[in-house]
């Protein structure tokens, strides 16, 4: 039988290490929803959407209450709209129409955010998709819940440049657009290279064409759960310290399980996977920046981050592996910057640059993420960082991601506050020198050699 | 078997056990295990209650629990025990 410690380390956790179930995200596919009239899809969409997400909010807030387990977002994420708004949509117009409708049901439905205005283009765009992702700063800009994600490397297909040069523009415009927020939209925007179908949490969700009908997927987070977990043992050998964040992220983890399979049995919708992710927040002690420092950096983006980071991302996996029955979407360490407290200091402090946090990219769960830069710089330079950042992604055999936010009117050493969950971020340098005439070749990088495991 | 978790956490004061016992058995709830601590003062308990003898959800007997809590000036939380046994067991 459960003994009083075991109660009051769970409890400890949740009450004082800021552990909560940080999504419950219901994939909704909207293929049966395409029609060649707009009017006609969006009523569909909307019908489809009202019906399944009905009761989302209050059953995911019973399983909360019940186990005592904070569940801080309940969102929805749907099939990428590109491949429904193909014989509707003739003008990006058409498409942010789409938006908005998408924008209602989640009023109705009671979510912060629906996931899935996205393309996956990796290899080429089809009329549509290149619509969608022309349509994406209006749409951005005249919604608030809505988040949009645009696929455009792979592993096995090589990285569209068309689309990289394209997303450099869009994000430039998209930040002109919300400019009255600081440049908002660009916040619910991510470029991916080699996206996860279940991802369930923003801003890059959608409901991949491989997933059934409706599926369920739970994040679960919990960096101060580790954190504390590791202060425990300060100064033990790196043995002590991978077993230690290895238990801590099982035990995380296991919670996550739990409450997806009630979701989705009380949903009467199949569980699809549990995505143990170290994601911050920017309340004090939830935060991955916290957790580098207590492995014994200094400051994040001191030598010795990126190996901290590794270890740190692969032992919550092999964690979060056997405590699921499915895992999968990201899992890993996410290392936002305006998202996380510690993040934002090492910045502050000229600890961590752009360069670094590239470095770390490569080793941890994502990308470059909530990362604030000036406003002036240009849509080429966007899409060189973007390139950059796919490059990784694509050659490691990873997902990678790129969600900046060119503030305008804003330079290095100004602040922008994006409230709430979003947090707020110092403006960080970007490289100076031009990538235009490498921006603008056109066509696409060829696959890598170990795309080819045939 | 509902099985739940009640724990108690506060100053330590005269009758918590009793306010809490009578609610549960007012209520027809089976208590299983019953274990306590008392560090500098602070009450801390842990009790295993089957609630499937009383016709209110988990969620009634949360809130009224909380109340009986405020009234002597503990923290009183009602959880189900599956996020126990899913965290701590394999």
């Amino acid at each position: 039988m459960i003994n009083i410690h075991e109660v009051f380390e769970t409890n400890q956790m949740i009450e004082r290490e800021h552990f909560d179930v940080r999504t419950i995200t219901l994939g909704i596919s909207l293929l049966d929803c395409i029609d060649s009239d707009l009017h006609s899809m969006c009523r569909k969409i909307s019908s489809k959407i009202d019906t399944l997400a009905k009761d989302l909010v209050s059953t995911g807030d019973a399983i909360g209450n019940e186990f005592g387990i904070p569940i801080v977002n309940k969102r929805i994420s749907v099939t990428p709209v590109s491949l429904i708004g193909g014989s509707a949509c003739r003008t990006p117009g058409d498409f942010a129409e789409i938006a908005k409708t998408l924008d209602e049901c989640a009023v109705r439905a009671g979510v912060n955010f629906i996931g899935g205005y996205s393309a996956l283009v990796s290899k080429g765009m089809t009329e549509s998709d290149e619509l969608l992702i022309r349509s994406i700063p209006e749409a951005l800009a005249k919604t608030e819940r809505v988040c949009s994600s645009v696929n455009v490397g792979s592993t096995k297909q090589g990285i569209n440049m068309d689309a990289v040069r394209l997303m450099g523009e869009m994000i430039h415009e998209t930040a002109v657009l919300t400019k009255h927020r600081d440049s908002l939209g660009c916040a619910k925007l991510v470029v991916f290279c080699n996206a996860p179908d279940d991802n369930p949490f923003m801003a890059g969700a959608f409901h991949g064409v491989t997933e059934p009908d409706t599926v369920i997927n739970v994040g679960v987070s919990g960096p101060g759960v580790v954190k504390a977990a590791i202060a425990a043992c300060r100064d033990s050998d790196f043995g002590t310290l991978c077993e230690t964040i290895k238990k801590t992220a099982f035990k995380i983890t296991r919670v996550g399980q739990l409450v997806a399979q009630e979701a989705s049995s009380r949903l009467g919708v199949p569980f699809g996977i549990c995505d143990l992710s170290l994601a911050p927040t920017p309340a004090i002690g939830d935060s991955v920046a916290d957790i580098l420092k207590e492995i014994g950096v200094e400051q994040p983006g001191a030598p010795g981050t990126t190996a901290a980071l590794a270890l740190l991302n692969d032992q919550v996996k092999k964690g979060g592996l056997m405590a699921s029955s499915y895992v999968g979407g990201l899992s890993g360490a996410f290392i936002p910057v305006s998202e996380d407290q510690g993040m934002i200091e090492a910045v502050e402090c000229g600890a961590l640059s752009l360069e670094k946090l590239e470095a770390m990219t490569c080793v941890c769960s994502v990308g470059l993420d909530m990362i604030a830069v000036p406003g002036d710089t240009t849509p080429a330079t966007l899409s060189g960082i973007i390139a950059d950042e796919m490059a990784i992604g694509m050659i490691n055999q990873k997902t990678t991601a790129v969600r900046l936010i060119p503030v305008i009117g804003k330079k290095v050493g100004d602040t922008v506050e994006f409230g709430g969950l979003l947090g707020h971020a110092p403006v960080m340098p970007v490289n100076g020198f031009g990538c235009g005439r490498f921006v603008n070749r056109g066509g696409r990088i060829p696959a890598p050699v170990h795309a080819f495991k045939n | 078997m509902k099985k739940t978790i009640i724990t108690v956490l506060g100053k330590d004061t005269v009758g918590i056990i009793a306010k809490v016992c009578t609610y549960l058995a007012e209520n027809h709830c089976n208590i299983l295990d019953i274990s306590q601590t008392v560090t500098g003062g602070y009450f801390n308990m842990m009790m295993i209650a089957d609630l499937s003898g009383t016709d209110k959800g988990i969620l009634d007997v949360q809130k009224e629990l909380a109340a009986v809590g405020e009234e002597i000036g503990v923290r009183i939380h009602v959880q189900n025990e599956e996020i126990f046994d899913m965290m701590h067991r394999i």
